[in-house]
């Protein structure tokens, strides 16, 4: 069976619509990309569709309570609440390094969940 | 001003004094710096560096400008590093007061009064959200109603739930990024409700935040009514029509205990305005030349506070060329000619920055359009004559427009105005 989809491209602010045709595991593009980046980013949301996840972390002591995290690549659509359920589970320490993981293997995927933000010690 | 007595007064002077420590002022406190200006001083009111940086926990940051799409806090504290490094005298939980006509700023904090003699002034005050005052939404005053941004900063900062079950009123990208950002929470977000045909944010945020998540966009809704006695109970949204005037009979009730508001940005000016400065109706902002220079010499403006920008690297590239600017104090009162060309916006066009021409020469013009639409052209004109003729593939009012222009020096010496349109092909 073919299926026509409009697929909206997000890797750019433009935000090309894409038309394309679905035929089993085969795509094909009938228009409405600007560049070629959206040819690559259509495929992977007909099979594939993953999204960077950001998110916090609680922290223990620390100047903020809290500490901005993202994880270490897209993750698959359908295990976004998983890893989001696993993440909300989690305290760390203060001190917190921008970079420094804080979830590897998150929800058994190979993805580590990854400090955006540096969180010093609290002072009093 | 008169001083309270018992108050320290502490006098400083600086070559470049930068208001506002987000990522413009940062940017063009480094840049000035590195522009040859000997004593920067950076001053923000926040216990932090960055601005609205750190509540922007999302990526999306710095991919024009770097190629790696950053977290907002990454982003700042790639810059606060740099502007460690170079010696610049930051001073944090210091809110400034006002300025006046010689630049002599009057800053407050823990240790006294400031009163800081600047050669030149960078305003970068970035911007606050509109409220429910500035669309006059009727109803009860109950609990419950914040700005997008407050409640981004109560979720992100300050681990602060706002609600259990919410409304959005308006669809930039505040708002959206928020759907998502309290859906992951573990609220349950019953809508963006948006008074255009179109969202008004990215499209990109239209799926990543709202499709992605089944979360209903009402285009061509807008909420009449806020009920609830100490907190929020429901509010009444309706169709409009092509006029945005409410067609009665179509209005539906939801019950919500929140309400959020994403209704846009209001660049931060009331130290410009108390001082004089010229103000363009449309952006909010100063009203600048082709250096960033303000109509009050030697005060410069970059950031949100000078036009709303989409993304940060566009801003912390203008941002930049304000500080070097200022650095090199390039005021056009020290030249002896006084030639001035206006840019105004025609045709399709919302606005345009800078609004003022100086100096003949390469000039970096950033406009918005009126309306989204498909392939479309620039023009440039000058009296009748076309300075610039470019095709455009898409014009989207959520994505501002830059395009670079050549003004020769007889035009600006034959003419007075400029006019920027956008037309069909
Ligand atoms: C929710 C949200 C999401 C965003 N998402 C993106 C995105 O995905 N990608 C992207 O590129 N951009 C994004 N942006 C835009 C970007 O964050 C802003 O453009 C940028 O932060 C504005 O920088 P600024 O320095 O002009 O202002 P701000 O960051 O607001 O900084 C202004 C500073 O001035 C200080 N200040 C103001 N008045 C005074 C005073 N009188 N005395 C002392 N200090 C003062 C304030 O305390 C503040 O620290 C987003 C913005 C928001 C709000
Ligand atoms: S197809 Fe290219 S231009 Fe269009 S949204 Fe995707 S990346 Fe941007």
């Amino acid at each position: 069976m073919i299926v026509e989809r409009n697929i909206t491209c997000i890797v750019c602010p433009i935000g090309c619509k894409i038309l394309v045709r679905i035929d089993g595991t085969q795509l094909e593009i009938v228009e409405g990309n600007k560049c070629k980046r959206g040819i690559e980013y259509a495929k992977n949301e007909a099979f594939d569709p993953r999204r960077m996840l950001t998110t916090s972390v609680l922290v223990n002591g620390g100047e903020w309570p809290l500490v901005s995290v993202k994880s270490s690549k897209p993750v698959p659509k359908e295990k976004l609440f998983p890893i989001l359920k696993e993440i909300k589970r989690t305290a760390v320490n203060a001190p917190v390094k921008s970079g420094q993981t804080i979830i590897k293997n998150v929800a058994n995927t190979d993805i580590s969940i990854v400090a955006t933000k540096t969180v010093k010690n609290n002072k009093i | 001003m008169v001083e309270p007595e018992g108050i320290k007064v502490i006098d400083h002077s600086a070559d470049v004094v930068v208001i506002g420590g987000g990522p413009a002022g940062l940017a063009a406190a480094i840049s000035a710096k590195e522009s040859g200006a000997e004593h920067v001083v950076l001053l923000d009111r926040n216990s932090w560096l960055g601005g609205i940086l750190p509540q922007c926990i999302h990526d999306g940051f710095g991919v024009e400008e770097t190629g790696t799409s950053m977290t907002g806090p990454e982003y700042a504290e790639k810059y606060i590093e740099m502007a460690e490094k170079q010696d610049i005298d930051i001073m944090k939980e210091t809110m400034v007061l006002q300025f006046d006509k010689r630049r002599e700023i009057t800053a407050v904090n823990k240790n006294g009064l400031h009163k800081i003699k600047a050669s030149a002034i960078v305003l970068a005050m970035g911007c606050r959200e509109k409220t429910r005052w500035n669309v006059m939404i009727p109803g009860d005053r109950p609990s419950g109603i914040y700005t997008a941004g407050v409640a981004q900063a109560f979720i992100n900062l300050y681990n602060i739930m706002p609600g259990k079950n919410v409304i959005i009123l308006g669809s930039g990208d505040v708002g959206l990024i928020m759907a998502r950002r309290l859906k992951f929470e573990g609220a349950n977000v019953l809508g963006v409700v948006e008074i255009l045909p179109y969202a008004s944010g990215l499209p990109r945020n239209v799926v990543q935040c709202l499709e992605d998540y089944d979360i209903p966009l009402f285009l061509n809704h807008t909420v009449t009514c806020i009920n609830g006695k100490e907190r929020v109970e429901q509010v009444i949204i309706a169709q409009v029509d092509k006029k945005m005037n409410v067609i009665s009979g179509t209005e539906k009730k939801i019950e919500c205990d929140t309400f959020l508001l994403s209704l846009g940005l209001i660049p931060e000016n009331e130290l410009a305005n108390n001082v004089g400065i010229e103000i363009d109706s449309i952006t909010g902002g100063p009203t600048v030349n082709q250096y960033f220079e303000t109509t009050l010499s030697g005060v410069f403006a970059c950031g949100n506070c000078l036009q709303v920008y989409d993304t940060v690297d566009v801003l912390a590239t203008d941002a930049k060329n304000a500080g070097k600017s200022a650095a090199k104090n390039l005021t056009i009162q020290k030249k002896d000619k006084k030639i001035i060309t206006k840019v105004a916006p025609g045709r399709g066009v919302r606005y345009v920055v800078p609004q003022i021409i100086s100096e003949p020469g390469k000039v970096h013009l950033t406009l918005r359009a009126e309306k989204p639409r498909e392939s479309s052209v620039l023009h440039v004109i000058a009296d009748d004559k076309e300075l610039l003729k470019k095709r455009l593939l898409w014009a989207n009012p959520a994505n501002m427009i830059g395009v670079d222009i050549d003004i020769p020096l007889e035009v600006m010496t034959t003419t007075q105005n400029l006019e920027v349109m956008l037309g069909d092909c």
